[in-house]
């Protein structure tokens, strides 16, 4: 199958004629009409005519000078508003919201001549860890269709495990690339805050949102984060520093790179053998001159808290605009699960608990910077797991509303802070349900984290492997 | 779930975030609210007093522009009305918020 080639070896391939734009689109397109109706990752199917169209206009004008993304096609979670293409952030209350304007990562892409294929379903705004709470369906795991796909970037990550296209741009706010990435056995990136623009991306929790790439390969990942990184002057916290050229740099050795274990994040709670295959990547890359350090990092408890209070009170103020006047529906067609949330938010910022509640949490959340930067003064980056249990049955977490927030235990605390994070497969449960781990660097790390994923994976090839549906 | 000393008076709350909330979404909102609110308060446990309070994190400061109007950015009127669901003459129709006694 084409689509299971990198980005880097496509391109070559679009450009040597060995194959077209149009060849992959439909490619796609078959995956889709055979594989979607099982795990239901699309919200909206971008019209096969148009995006073929796109396809032969991206082949006539394929040359060297042209981007290395051009002709590839591309999903993007349904939280990003495309011009005249239905943006809904998987709630009734945007059903049938036609955006009159774009985000500026999807135009970035636009600008490469890459196509978008379709709109991916997700947790509404969001708000979830297994895209189980969407008004469009749970979207299915690939490897087990019973369970989940993770989220909220479920949609993308189940899309990019079964070739249904090439890359996705996910967005994560406390995990949601990273989850639905570890449990579909596909790679992603959260990056570091203001890195890429958030421009034109439906707000959840507006001081923790990043926008970042999910694909194949930490490869691929370093590509698409070239293309859609830096300042934006409609984002005022995009970063003004300057974007490296992470493809590039990839193949650099990491000799002496010291990879620090934070103990707490292996405790109780944790699935033995997620432990075991997270713990393994640290052996792994001494093969190729890293050192592995414990660390203790003893915040580590307060990190949901600290996320489930600033997270809910960010949202309650972001999602008051949705009031079905200007555009959308009504408010009581949110969902529970983020009633409870604007609710949770609402009462931290209230009258009489704002101190104990919303201030406290960012008090707490200048602490959790401390405690990043003092573990990240002992080493270059933190091994963590990416989700305590492998992929829950569909159903388990959405009835049980404390439960599904646990499961964001280890993904929470990196977002309060801004650092990167990058989830890479790392092996499979005895059941074969796909693990993932995060290397957690410093601000603007992207570069160190995408060379030690990419040294990972020419070690190993669990991330080659895709699921037989 | 557990007992404490977490209480949420789920329909002030309701009310002020304007959701409508069913009867039954109250109960039901009670016991879920509070079992997620009791996990959430051992942030009380931690000692913060002296730090300082965090909103956000790019480290940039002052960010400002010009007090331009940008023509890229604006929208028609029948562009900004494409997606109400009420119009009238050209304006968004609104719920009226003064109720005759």
């Amino acid at each position: 199958m084409l689509l299971d080639k990198p980005i880097k070896e496509l391109a070559k391939g679009l450009r040597k004629h060995e194959f077209t734009s149009v060849d992959l689109v439909e490619e796609c397109y078959q995956n889709i009409e055979k594989l979607n109706p099982k795990i239901n990752a699309f919200i909206t199917t971008i019209p096969k005519e148009t995006a073929l169209e796109q396809a032969q206009a991206a082949d006539s004008r394929m040359s060297k000078a042209t981007s290395i993304l051009a002709g590839i096609p591309f999903v993007l979670k349904d939280a990003y508003v495309t011009e005249g293409i239905r943006t809904t952030s998987a709630s009734n209350v945007l059903e049938d919201f036609i955006p009159p304007y774009s985000a500026t990562v999807y135009k970035k892409l636009l600008k490469t001549g890459s196509i978008l294929i379709g709109k991916m379903n997700m947790d509404a705004w969001g708000h979830g860890g297994s895209s189980e709470n969407t008004d469009f369906g749970p979207v299915r795991n690939p490897w087990d269709t019973e369970r989940v796909a993770g989220g909220s970037s479920g949609g993308p990550a189940a899309a990019i495990a079964t070739r249904m296209a090439v890359f996705g741009i996910g967005e994560d706010t406390g995990g949601s690339i990273r989850n639905p990435s570890a449990w579909c056995n596909v790679t992603g990136l959260k990056v570091t805050y203001g890195r890429v623009s958030r421009y034109g991306c439906i707000a959840y929790a507006s001081s923790f949102d990043s926008v970042g790439p999910m694909a194949k390969s930490v490869e691929d990942c370093a590509v698409i984060l070239e293309a859609i990184a830096g300042k934006d002057k409609y984002d005022s916290t995009s970063s003004p520093k300057e974007v490296p050229n992470y493809s590039s740099l990839l193949e650099e050795n990491i000799q002496g790179v010291t990879i620090g274990i934070p103990k707490e994040f292996y405790g109780e709670g944790l699935d033995g053998e997620i432990k075991t295959s997270v713990l393994k990547v640290a052996e792994d890359l001494k093969q190729v001159g890293a050192k592995t350090r414990e660390i203790s990092m003893p915040l580590f408890d307060y990190g949901l808290p600290v996320y489930y209070l600033i997270g809910p009170s960010e949202t309650s103020s972001n999602l008051s605009r949705y009031d079905g006047i200007r555009f959308g529906n009504d408010r009581e067609n949110f969902t529970e699960e983020t009633m409870r949330r604007i609710m949770i938010g609402t009462y931290a910022l209230s009258a009489g608990y704002y101190d104990a509640y919303y201030k406290k949490a960012q008090q707490a959340r200048t602490l959790f910077i401390k405690e990043y930067a003092k573990a990240l003064a002992q080493c270059d980056v933190l091994l963590q797991p990416v989700s305590p249990t492998p992929p829950t049955k569909v159903g388990e977490l959405i009835n049980n509303p404390l439960q599904n927030l646990l499961a964001d235990i280890y993904t929470t605390s990196q977002n309060p802070v801004g650092v990167p994070s990058l989830a890479v497969p790392c092996g499979f449960t005895k059941d074969k349900l796909p693990i993932g781990a995060q290397l957690v660097g410093k601000m603007f790390s992207e570069e160190l984290l995408f060379r030690i994923g990419y040294h990972y994976q020419q070690l190993t090839d669990w991330h080659k492997r895709r699921p037989l549906l | 779930m557990a007992k404490s000393s977490t209480t949420i008076d789920v329909r002030h709350v309701a009310e002020l975030a304007q959701l409508p909330l069913s009867k039954e979404k109250v109960n039901r909102f009670i016991e879920q609210l509070t079992s997620v609110l009791h996990y959430m308060s051992k942030i009380q446990k931690l000692d913060t007093s002296g730090v300082k309070a965090t909103s956000q994190v790019t480290g940039l400061e002052n960010i400002s522009r010009q007090d331009e109007v940008d023509t890229q950015r604006m929208f028609t009127q029948q562009q900004a009305l494409s997606n109400a669901k009420r119009q009238h003459k050209g304006f968004f129709v609104v719920k009226s918020i003064f109720h005759q006694e």
